[in-house]
């Protein structure tokens, strides 16, 4: 029931902020100077067709009433036509949404397998050189750019090295799996073909890596930071003096009590992560939505701008509740302290 | 003599910080034996809990270090123990409560998920037991401390208790292993006077019952009086007096224990209370001698020079200064 | 035997002059142990060598720089493409500009990047914040709030890159671009500190002794909020010229020629792996850059919670 009630809440918060969001976009997209009608039709175009456009896309209305249609055709489903692609932008979205998807899930498993894995070794072995390797790694992961380590791996993994393919989601002649989830490597495991998996997941691996850079080093810190913290509280202390064998008192005690802050600091690895995004689908050439994005800003394409922000708006939104969830599902306090202050 | 049950001999225990070593315990000697209560008294600071710790080796290793020292335990060697034999006797033999309950208490899990690995792992029966039946092990050690509806308390987690609540899972938990041996680190003072003496009345009540040996530390001298066979005096790292209760309240020996029974205001008669001037040393550059003898009101030239002995005075009482030193002019 | 004592006079030999003195005395000495104990830790001594050394060489670009004319525009096919040797550190691109003079005055675009954004953000945001916090349950509070909200709905980079691509692309708008994505969190903050503190007896008493409101949220609030806020501000330092140099990367900040050290990255990019010191040397200014500015903000970080807030 309390769930229930923390759910409804949350969901009406988000349609607030959703709505917000899109007055937001709008007025981005508005402030661009320059006819959008002209632009979509081209220089050559004649001035009545240009004008008639304009009237079709109630251009001369006030901006509120523009704004009125706007989120009227959005709501159904139109978020109108590429001004580079000449498509659809709902179509664009279907096409490139689950690239970006599987990209940004990959990178995410990285940084919580890894990000987790690492802290947890760094904080059992601490103040040895395994603990201070990894420190300063993920000091340095911190402190890099997602586009340098980008540029930095793809060079030395994918060129020097040649482990790894720098370009796209498969390499050239091999077929695309048969379309169930959109992933690739998924949907060619479901479908039986193993050749195309692996090549898919090798195409998948540097660009994930580059994207989980950051936030693996920073749940690396935070998890080492948090375990070493509690190792010296007293509950650790009095589960040991009261005869609980050691690997429990440092494995699930430990562990479940230590995880509150890293879960929470996800939410804001996900910002980060869906915004590196741009970049790490630029340098490796993947056709996500990201990169359909940054090419939209960079011609201006104003629709597929305002949809694309509005998706990742939705994603993120979404991400942080499941994270407020799992914080929650964590912590006996926060979500006691929740109901009571309802 | 019957072997005793806890015995430690010279012990030393020094933690490594920034500027050094803090010589924290400096030659302690301490016995228990089977079915007796003994108290442990001392100012904040003195090293009671830490003693308690390296017996239950839960001091953190690394900037903790013991160069010397013995600690047995029904005449096995704890200091030099494996952490699997360690593990058995954490629990089973010896359980300890700690000062403050809502630190030692894991916040996020509930009191039964905790209590669980404590009973199944306090025997090698235990450990065959399927979860209900822990459970009911679990109830029943709850019911013995007081607690009201020990199977909701169950299914609860720390924070939806009351700090009197809590400080009796606490106990209900060192009880529920069985152990011969239990360590009360200052139980209740976190809690208001009210409760802390229902709390210390239960605690006597459930050791007269199960017959469990005692260790009692505390900073309050009346708590000593009515519940201990004999008591320790600790100051600054070292033990500077132990005798029967009866004996010591009589008749203290040492000056650091008679400037604490003049602390104590009492209310018949007798005035303002006398504190002791001055204040502990320093443990990273401990002064030479006797640790006490910077405050010490009757302090003499070798007192500054050398560490004394512990000096025995009419049989089980002992007095770890030079003003009894029989030999001496 | 009491005397009368008048409105306005301290009983006791002290003066207001000599409280002035005693206030000068005790800032002195808590500036000497705060050095004292920022120094203790290298780390952090490094990072702000380093942020010195970095700031120093950018304001003295064109005495320090080797090849100053290098920053402008300027061409030499001759030289183009030499790799690092005695006579170019860093060795020249592929028009013959001489990498070190260009990474040099790269940071003067990223240091000003940083010095203009948190110029504008950090009293904007903390102001806005101050007011919702202190005003916390009024409508003001919910319209500050909930405009914040939608502001960090959107993952920061993309925000920023949105608002720059509308605009002309070039280092003006990027910092106008950054700027309008990074005021929330400062608000954020500064919400979360001014709530709490707003409980604080000086403040309920300062209230109740009839202060006026700008008193309080600038006098007694707002003084004791200065340790995170600076903290933040030093990390974000390095956060700011990471965007900056990401939004020249991608062509929205700083345009070529000029040498911003996303631009030359971005330009470099091609050249590898064969010519890798056109695009390796901006990248390592970069986070040398960075990570000063993390060192630094680390270390002030563990000297405020030592102290407390």
């Amino acid at each position: 029931m309390r769930l229930l009630g923390f759910l409804t809440r949350r969901g009406f918060q988000s349609i607030f902020v959703l709505f917000g969001l899109s007055i937001l976009i709008f007025v981005i997209a508005r402030v661009l100077p320059g006819d959008p009608a002209r632009a979509a039709l081209g220089a050559r175009a004649p001035q009545w067709v240009v004008d008639r456009l304009r009237e079709d896309m109630h251009l001369d209305e006030p901006l509120v009433a523009q704004y009125g249609y706007w989120l009227g055709d959005a709501l159904q489903g139109d978020l109108g036509i590429s001004l580079v692609t000449r498509r659809d932008v709902t179509d664009d979205i279907r096409d490139f949404l689950p690239a970006s998807l599987e990209l940004v899930m990959f990178a995410g498993l990285i940084t919580a397998v890894g990000g987790i894995g690492l802290g947890i070794l760094s904080a059992r072995n601490k103040d040895k050189w395994v603990d201070n390797f990894i420190r300063i790694f993920s000091y340095m992961g911190v402190v890099t750019p997602s586009f340098v380590a980008a540029i930095l791996l793809l060079l030395l993994f994918g060129l020097v090295l040649d482990w790894f393919p720098t370009i796209g989601r498969l390499s050239e002649g091999v077929p695309r799996p048969t379309t169930i989830t959109g992933f690739y490597t998924i949907d060619s495991l479901l479908a039986g073909q193993f050749a195309t998996a692996w090549d898919a997941l090798k195409h998948l691996i540097l660009p994930a890596v580059a994207l989980a850079l950051g936030s693996l080093s920073q749940e690396a810190r935070i998890t080492r930071s948090t375990m070493s913290d509690n190792l010296s509280k007293d509950y650790i202390a009095a589960g040991r003096a009261l005869g609980v064998p050691e690997r429990l008192v440092t494995g699930r005690f430990l562990l479940k009590a230590s995880l509150i802050p890293t879960v929470s600091i996800f939410g804001l690895d996900f910002a980060a992560t869906l915004s590196n995004a741009f970049l790490v689908e630029l340098i490796f050439v993947w056709p996500g939505i990201s990169r359909y994005g940054l090419n939209a800003m960079l011609r201006k394409d104003v629709n597929a701008i305002s949809a694309v922000i509005l998706i990742l708006g939705i994603t993120f939104i979404l991400v942080n509740i499941l994270v407020d969830l799992g914080v929650g599902a964590l912590d006996p306090r926060i979500r006691l302290r929740a109901a009571r202050s309802d | 003599m019957a072997k005793p049950l806890l015995d430690i001999r010279d012990l030393y225990v020094q933690f490594k910080v920034y500027g050094g070593l803090l010589q924290v315990l400096d030659g302690v000697n301490f016995r228990v034996d089977t079915g007796e209560k003994v108290g442990l008294v001392g100012e904040t600071g003195c090293g009671k809990t830490t003693t308690m710790k390296a017996i239950l080796r839960i001091l953190p290793e690394p900037p903790a270090v013991i160069p010397r020292g013995e600690i047995f335990f029904k005449g096995r060697d704890l200091l030099n123990m494996k952490s699997a034999e360690l593990s058995e006797v954490r629990g089973g033999g010896i359980s300890m409560i700690f000062q403050d309950p809502t630190a030692a208490l894991n916040p996020v899990f509930t009191i039964g998920q905790q209590l669980d690995p404590v009973i199944r792992y306090s025997s090698p029966q235990n450990r065959r037991l399927s979860k209900r039946k822990i459970r009911e092990e679990a109830i029943v050690s709850l019911r013995e401390v007081a607690l009201a509806d020990p199977d909701r308390l169950l299914d609860s987690y720390p924070l939806q208790l009351s700090g009197g609540m809590r400080q009796r899972v606490c106990i209900g938990m060192a009880l529920a292993t069985n152990p011969e041996l239990l360590i009360a680190d200052e139980p209740g003072t976190s809690l208001d006077v009210t409760i802390q003496d229902q709390v210390l009345r239960l605690l006597r009540e459930l050791v007269e019952e199960k017959q469990t040996s005692v260790i009692l530390i505390t900073h309050t001298l009346g708590v000593v009086r009515e519940t201990t066979d004999r008591v320790y005096v600790m100051y600054a790292g070292n033990m500077v007096e132990v005798a029967p209760t009866r004996k010591l309240f009589a008749n203290p020996l040492h000056p650091y224990t008679q400037g604490l029974m003049q602390a104590v205001p009492k209310l018949t008669g007798g005035g303002i209370a006398h504190g002791i001037p001055g204040r502990i040393p320093e443990y990273l550059d401990p002064p030479p001698g006797c640790r006490f003898h910077t405050r010490c009101p009757q302090v003499m030239d070798i007192c500054r020079r050398e560490k004394p002995p512990h000096f025995g005075v009419d049989g089980g009482h002992q007095v770890a200064c030079f003003l009894y030193d029989k030999d001496a002019g | 035997m009491a005397r009368e004592i008048t409105a306005g006079e301290l009983p006791g030999p002290i003066t207001r002059e000599q409280v002035k003195q005693l206030q000068r005395k005790n800032r002195r000495e808590n500036l000497g142990r705060s050095w004292y104990k920022f120094s203790r830790n290298p780390l952090s001594v490094i990072g702000g060598a380093t942020i010195l050394v970095i700031v120093l060489v950018a304001v003295f670009a064109p005495w320090v720089a080797p090849f100053p004319e290098h920053a402008k525009p300027f061409t030499d096919f001759a030289n183009a493409s030499k790799p690092p040797s005695a006579q170019h550190l860093f060795g020249t691109d592929e028009i013959g500009r001489d990498i070190l003079s260009r990474v040099i005055f790269g940071f003067r675009f990223s240091l000003t990047m940083g010095i203009v954004v948190l110029t504008l953000v950090v009293p904007t945001g903390v102001v806005l914040g101050l007011l919702a916090g202190y005003y916390q349950g009024s409508w003001l509070d919910t319209i500050i709030m909930r405009i914040t909200d939608i502001f960090l709905a959107v993952p920061s980079l993309i925000l920023a890159l949105a608002i720059a691509a509308v605009l002309e692309p070039n280092l003006f708008n990027a910092m106008v671009a950054v700027s309008l994505m990074w005021w929330p969190w400062y608000t954020r903050l500064s919400y979360g500190l001014a709530s709490t503190l707003r409980n604080e007896f000086y403040v309920t008493s300062a209230e109740t002794l009839g202060a006026g409101k700008l008193h309080i949220l600038f006098r007694e609030i707002l003084p004791n909020m200065t340790s995170p806020i600076f903290t933040k501000m030093s990390l974000d330092m390095g956060w700011v010229i990471i965007i900056g140099a990401t939004l020249s990367f991608v062509g929205l900040g700083v345009q070529p020629p000029r040498p911003g050290l996303g631009t030359m990255m971005a330009s470099g990019a091609k050249y590898l792996p064969d010519q890798w010191w056109i695009a390796v040397f901006p990248a390592l200014g970069i986070v040398v850059v960075v990570l000063g500015f993390n060192l630094l903000g680390d270390g002030l970080r563990d000297l405020f919670s030592a102290e407390g807030v």
